[in-house]
Formats: structure tokens, sequence, C-alpha cells
């Protein structure tokens, strides 16, 4: 058994506290006075928290028992640099701790991966860091159509030399990985169908979860996708640049989700959520939030167990004004991977405690 | 039109004669001739890529002279004439968008096509590529692009496009000039301030978005610096900010915070000049400077040794970026022959070279800055803060295909006239923009018609005979010749220097080596 998993980035850091919102706690509306959702703006899921209303689209699949909720994701000595901590992410290693092989990558531990098309994975976002490593034949496309014609087009190549030049053994070793790819790809991609539902048009989210699911539906046997949202580092006016692109991340994932339902592939992905950080817990005087600590993660596919997992941090207890956070995101990563290919690995968490949101 | 028919004057034609005297070796230091290799492998790092006549007028030289010589800065502002809007305030630009929304097309529907900000960013770029091509001086491009790259704003945020104008201005001025006074100046750009938040930034409630960079990625790097100096040095800067209805530099005394800070070991009530001060004096800052030049101009292999001689250089010349460049030059690492293509060529580097080289007339830019975006280096939208990764980052699968592609189809391009035929969509749109305030709705409903394109002087240098026109830049240039002015090294899939001109220009340009500088 083995699932393909679809990674979506929110770079920038995404405000949790926005996101899933504690709208039944006073102390929200005195750290946000600007900037908080008032609470008739708040879809409640338990006495506590609710999502923000741009999420609506999601609440199908939440009704559906199939959108899992991990609150409070961080670690421990957090990281507040865009670069490092998405690297911390993307690595699942410790704060302290600097990796160059993606998390996804070291899930597998070194064990070679079923011979498929050439292909592991695939990178529709321009950082795939999270899919590389020496295990991983990962590829880079952002457009299919143009990946398949220039692929045609370019020579093959033999054993050459790279002359002792890093530069050039960089780019040899490109060279090999798109001829590879693109052999095994191109059948299978021309035939695939188009979505049922339609993204939406002219959006690069919506045209990088169009190729995903062509990806999954023409049955290209990939451990894992890599796409993004960007834009969260909202440092000041942020409530309307927020509302956007909840709104598009939302569309996004529910119009993903019915795609693989009338597919029938529903039960062969899960889709996870994650962004470097979540933000202060007070807003600034930019009505906008800093760099923060902890936040929520989605966690979605036919397999999921829906709801709430993990405990919402407390805003009574903050940390130099930053939540901490209750989940180590490297105990999301490994039920991920658990769920995903059936491998219990940790990531060096001790110890290893799984959430249980896989049926 | 002179300078423009005269580009790259810097080693041709009238510049050369006018200041030959200047750069003639002095007496009594025997004078030896670099040879038309040592110059091929200078001018590829330090322009944007050179033509066998560039080429040519500086083999002759002995080394250093001719470092000197690339090291002149002789003016400090671009050939091209700028946009007309550049010292337009926010103000002007409110008024521009307010109008542009009212104004209605024939059945009332508001016209889309005009927005004055992405109008003014395409124009901007366009602008800026123009600039890189026709220069005399491409040295100072490729520093006013290295200092873009490292002290970064983006259009993504700053909307107020004039602001990112002056802030290119302002790294053309300082690219061959001194990094503190650049420094000096960075911390109190309007783009800069609107870019990380700087210019919201008040002493109740410090933004240390700013503050926060300036110490992880323009100054010091991670691990040289406390969250404490953060905080204060975000506290320092409070109260400056950005003149609404000019667009300049403003200083609100009472939104600064006054009080005591400690900053790096220093305590004092610190102004952002104090900051920055302190700074200057913190060796990482030169070494950081250094490194980046490093990473730019000579190898993706870090040589401290060589790198912490540098940085004492620039450090103890009082950050006078000539010394440390001359010296970065001159430098032995810089001069060996293994290094000869052991850097990957950038989108630009990519693009401004091959234009150059092929003598493509492109009088429209707006095609060669979306292959710029294609392939990651948008000017004026670097990806993030930290600026374009550079090195191994340019080639992934996807921008290796695409750097093909572009490629072939300016060979493609190189025995017609002039690229616009095919590739100028932006032009015809604005033409259609203006079309659109008389057109009927039906009219609108129509494709716009396409002007034809300009006929093809033979097909393709790929299957060129003897008789295909090179441009004038490569045009009577014998075979193994344009290999050595093509490619860094010897070529990787095979012979190119065999056949017509046409052909070894085309297999070169296609050759995996000429991704490499």
């Amino acid at each position: 058994m083995t699932r393909i998993l679809l990674l979506v980035e929110l770079k920038g850091g995404n405000d949790g506290l926005n996101t899933l919102i504690p709208y039944a706690d006073p102390r929200y509306r005195q750290l946000r006075p600007g900037l908080g959702v008032a609470r008739e703006r708040t879809m409640q899921l338990d006495e506590h928290v609710g999502l923000h209303e741009k999420l609506a689209p999601l609440m199908e699949s939440w009704k559906g028992g199939d959108l899992a909720i991990v609150q409070g994701v961080g670690y421990p000595n957090p990281n507040r640099s865009h670069f490092r901590s998405i690297e911390i992410w993307d690595t699942a290693s410790a704060a302290s701790q600097t990796l160059s092989e993606g998390w996804v990558a070291r899930a597998f531990g070194g064990n070679r991966l079923p011979q498929g098309l050439g292909v592991d994975a695939i990178s529709i976002d321009t950082n795939s860091l999270p899919i590389m490593g020496p295990e991983l034949r990962t590829i880079v496309m952002q457009e299919a159509e143009s990946f398949l014609r220039q692929a045609t087009a370019m020579k093959g190549g033999a054993e050459i030399s790279d002359r002792g030049n890093p530069a050039l053994r960089h780019l040899l070793a490109v060279r090999q990985e798109v001829n590879a790819a693109a052999a095994g790809l191109s059948d299978k991609l021309r035939a695939a169908p188009a979505p049922a539902q339609e993204y939406a048009a002219g959006t690069p989210f919506g045209r990088q979860l169009d190729l995903a699911t062509r990806i999954i539906t023409a049955g290209v046997p990939v451990v894992a996708i890599k796409a993004a949202l960007g834009g969260f580092d909202t440092h000041a006016g942020q409530a309307p640049v927020h509302e956007t692109l909840l709104s598009a991340l939302a569309n996004g994932l529910a119009t993903f989700r019915r795609n693989m339902v009338a597919a029938g592939r529903w039960d062969d992905v899960v889709l996870m959520t994650y962004s470097e950080f979540g933000r202060r817990a007070r807003q600034n005087a930019s009505a906008g939030t800093d760099h923060g600590t902890s936040a929520p993660q989605f966690v979605m596919g036919g397999k999921v167990r829906g709801g709430l997992h993990g405990a919402q941090p407390s805003l009574a207890d903050l940390q130099d004004g930053d939540l901490r956070h209750t989940v180590d995101f490297r105990d999301v990563y490994s039920t991920v991977a658990d769920g995903c290919w059936g491998k219990v690995a940790g990531f060096g968490q001790r110890p290893v405690q799984p959430l249980g949101f896989f049926a | 039109m002179a300078a423009r028919l005269g580009r790259r004057g810097f080693v041709g034609g009238a510049a050369v004669l006018s200041t030959a005297a200047l750069w003639a070796p002095r007496p009594g230091r025997a004078a030896i001739a670099m040879g038309f290799d040592e110059a091929r492998h200078l001018l590829s790092r330090v322009t944007f890529g050179a033509t066998p006549a560039e080429i040519r007028a500086v083999e002759a030289l002995d080394y250093a002279a001719a470092v000197d010589r690339l090291l002149v800065a002789r003016q400090a502002n671009a050939l091209t004439p700028a946009p007309a809007w550049v010292s337009e305030g926010p103000a002007e630009l409110r008024e521009a968008q307010k109008a542009s929304r009212e104004k209605k097309g024939v059945h009332g529907k508001p016209l889309e096509i005009v927005r004055p900000v992405q109008e003014q960013a395409r124009e901007l770029r366009n602008w800026w590529v123009e600039e890189m091509l026709v220069t005399r001086q491409p040295l100072v491009e490729r520093m006013t692009l290295f200092w873009h790259s490292h002290f970064t704003s983006s259009l993504a945020k700053v909307r107020y496009v004039p602001a990112m104008y002056r802030q290119n201005e302002l790294f053309r001025r300082e690219a061959l000039g001194n990094f503190g006074r650049l420094l000096k100046a960075i911390v109190r750009d309007p783009a800069m301030l609107i870019y990380l938040d700087g210019g919201r930034s008040v002493a109740r409630q410090p933004n240390e978005n700013f503050a926060r960079e300036l110490l992880e990625l323009f100054v010091l790097g991670e691990g040289h610096y406390t969250e404490a100096d953060i905080k204060s040095a975000a506290r320092a800067f409070t109260g400056w900010s950005v003149d609404r209805e000019t667009g300049a530099f403003l200083a609100h005394e009472q939104a600064h915070d006054a009080g005591q800070k400690t900053f790096l070991g220093e305590t004092g009530p610190f102004t952002g000049d104090d900051i920055v001060a302190i700074l200057l004096k913190q060796p990482r800052t030169a070494e950081l400077v250094v490194g980046k030049l490093w990473r730019e101009f000579v190898s993706l292999k870090p040589d401290p040794v060589e790198e912490k001689r540098l940085a004492a250089i620039l450090r103890n010349g009082d950050y006078e970026m000539k010394p440390v460049l001359r010296a970065m030059l001159l430098s032995p690492a810089f001069r060996e022959p293994s290094v000869r293509g052991a850097l990957i060529k950038s989108p630009v580097d990519l693009i401004v070279g091959s234009v150059h080289l092929l003598g493509l007339p492109v009088p429209e830019k707006t095609q060669l800055v979306r292959m710029m975006q294609g392939l990651g280096q948008l000017p004026f939208n670097p990806p993030n803060v930290k600026g374009w990764a550079g090195g191994e980052a340019w080639i992934t699968t996807y921008t290796l295909l695409l750097r093909q592609q572009f490629l072939r189809r300016m060979i493609e391009a190189t025995t017609v006239s002039s690229m616009d035929g095919n590739v100028a969509p932006a032009m015809r749109a604005s033409r259609r923009a203006e079309r659109t305030e008389q057109a009927s709705a039906e009219e609108l409903m129509q494709p716009p018609p396409m002007a034809p394109p300009p006929p093809i002087e033979g097909r393709s240098l790929r299957n060129a005979r003897m008789e295909a026109r090179l441009g004038p830049t490569l045009a009577g240039i014998d075979a193994a010749e344009l290999q050595r002015v093509l490619l860094p090294c010897k070529p990787i899939d095979g012979a190119v220097a065999s056949g017509p001109p046409g052909a070894v220009v085309a297999l070169a340009m296609l050759d995996p080596a000429y991704q490499l500088k």
C-alpha cells in the first residue's frame, strides 16, 4: 500500500490564529483588537475554536470526516528567520541541526523505491527541498505541456565527463534527469483526462493543483508532489491579503478533493499544508503580525480521520509573546509517513508520538 | 542613436582611442599581452558576454591594465532615458489609478487593460534591460544587479514604482562606489522602507522586519547577532518613513524611540545612522559582502583564506569597492584557467549576453523580460528578501529545458531582421489598449490584427549554409574562433568547430558549455 502525498507549502508564515480562531477566548480580542476575526465570521468547530469564514469551502471535507486539523504545531527553540525555519520544516531537523536532505527522502531511510517511471517525486513549486534527497529522483515541472515538448527536443546524453567542474557536473546531472523522466512521463500525461472540476483560472495555485491532479489521475507512480501558495508574510495591512489567500487555499483544496473523489483516487492521496511558522499573538502597529511560532496544519485524504487533533495553544501562557507549540511537527510527519508509505519513521524526536489522524 | 551604434564603446572604437593614453603601460613595467582566452574569461565575468571585437580590443593589453580600465566608471547615470513618470509622487500615481478606473470604454464598461502600476513596472524592466544592452560600462550594470539581489526590494510589495527606479539609481551610483555610503543610503531608501515595513515602524510598536533582515541577510549573517540586537535595531530605526505625497524619505521625530538601546555590545540613544556606524565596525560586514562577490564573480567554491584577505582590503579601504574588486580580479584564483566555465550563467547573463553576442536587434524588450521571468530572474522582483539564490539553483530540470528553448528561438531569429515580428505581444497589447477606447463591442470580440512578421532571411542557423548571414558582431569570424568566443571551455556534446559558421553558432549555443561562464 502506498499513497501519494501532496505537500502544500504556505509561504511566508501563515497566521494560525486567524486561520483556526480561538473565538471563545477573550484574550484573543485583547491581543488583536483590530485584526481579530469577529465571532460571527467564524465557523465554529467546537466550543473553543472555529475556522475563518473564508475557509468555508473546506466544510464539505470537514463534514465528510476527512479533514484533520492538527493544532499548535511547532518545534522547540523556534527560529524566526523565513529561510532557516522553512529549512527546518523541509528537512525535519531540530532547530540546532542543519540537514541537506528533505524529510520525504529521509522517511525512506535509504531504501530504494520501487522502480516506476524514473520519477519518484515532482515539484510544481520552486522550492523542492522536502522531496530532495539522493534516494529520490525528483523533477521540477511547472507546466506539463511545455515540459514534455522541450524534453522531447533535448538531446539524449550518454556518459559524458564533467572534467572535475562542479557546475558542469550539476548541469549534466540535471540533463540526465530530464531525459529519464521525460521518457516515462510523456505518454502517461498526454493521456491524462482533464480534471472533473476546473481550478480557479489564471492563478498559479490553480495551475499547480491542476497539474497535480493530472499526475495522479494519469497514474504516474510518484510518492510525493509539492505545490505552494505564497504571500503569507503579512507584516502590514494583513486582513484583506490574508482573507484572499485563505479563500484561494480553501477553494483549491476543495476542488482538489472533488476531483480526486470523481477519479476514484481520494483514498490513495494525502494532502498536507505547512508553513515555516505562525505569527506573533499580538498584532503590530501596522495592522499586521510579525514572525511567530506554532500554527495549525491541515491534513486531508480519503483515509484521513477528520476532526481536531492536538491541543490549541493557550493564549494565557505565551512565551515571549508567542504561542507555545503543543505538537512537534516531526510527529505530524511520522504519522503522515506511516499513513502514506507504511513506515514509522522517526526524525530524531524522542519519543515519537504518532497522532491518530489515520483511520 | 550614435551611442547605440557604438555600444560597448569601452572596448572598441572612439572610447579606446580617446582614453588610450590613460591605459598605456607605465614606463619601466613590461606590458604582457594577456591573449585571447584570458581576455574572454575576464570579460565573460565582468560583462554580460563579449563579442569577438570586444575580446580583440583587450587581448593585447597587460592584464592588470585591462582590469584597471574596466573599473573606470565614466558616468553615474544610465544612458537610456528614464521613463517619464520617475519623478511622480505617490499622490500623482493614486490620481492616475483613480482616473484609469473611472475611464470607461464605449459601452460604459471599465477598461481593464490600462493599469498604471503594471504598466510602469513593465516600462521600468524594459528600461533596465535596454540599459544592460547599450551600456558602455557593463560592470556597472552587473554590480547594480548584484546590489539589487543583495539589498532586495520587490515590486511585488513596493507598488510605488518610481521608488524602485530611484533605488536602482542608487545602486548604479554606488556600483563601483562605496559600500558604507550605500548602506547609509539604503537604510533610508523609500523602496526599502516600504518593502520591509520600516516606514510603518513607530516607537510605540517597532516593526522588526527590516532590522531582522538587515542583520541576517544584508550585513552580518545568522549567528552573529541576538534577538535582543534585532529589537534594539528596530527601535533605533523607528520614525523613518516615506512621505505619502512625494514618496521621499521622511523622519518623524515624534515616532522615533529616543531611549537607550544596547546593540552589539554598545549602549546609547541610538538612531538608525548609529546602527549603521556600529555595523560598519564589525569585521563580519566586509566578510559577508566579499563572500557574495566571490560567488558572483569567481567561483561557487568558497576560498576562506583569499576571501579573508579581500575582506580586509574592503574594510581597511574605508569600504571603497574598486580596490576590493581589483584585488579579486587580479587574484590567482580568478586567473587560474581551471575556473573558466566554473560559474553558471544567470538568466540575465544568458538572455542579455546572447542578444548582445548575436547582435540581435530587439527594439521592444518585453519579450526578453518574459524570458528572464520564466528562467527565474525577473528584474525588480527578487523571489524573496534573500535575493536570487544563484549558482546551481539557476539550473533545474525546468529551467534547463526552458533555457534551451529560448536559445533555439534566438538562433532561429538570428538570420531574421529582428525578433519583434515573432515576439512582441506586449506592444500589440498596448496598441490594443489605445484602440479599445474607440472600438465597438463587436470589434473587441475580434482578435487584434497582427502585423505580418518580417521576412525571414534563411530559416535557421542550424540548417544554414555558408551564405547565411550572421549579425555584424559575428560575421566573417571563422569556425574555430566562433567556438572560442561562444564557449568558455571545450564543447561537451562533441565537435562544434566545423561546418558553416551559422551551424557552428547554433551547435555552440545549444551545447551545455554555453550555460557556463
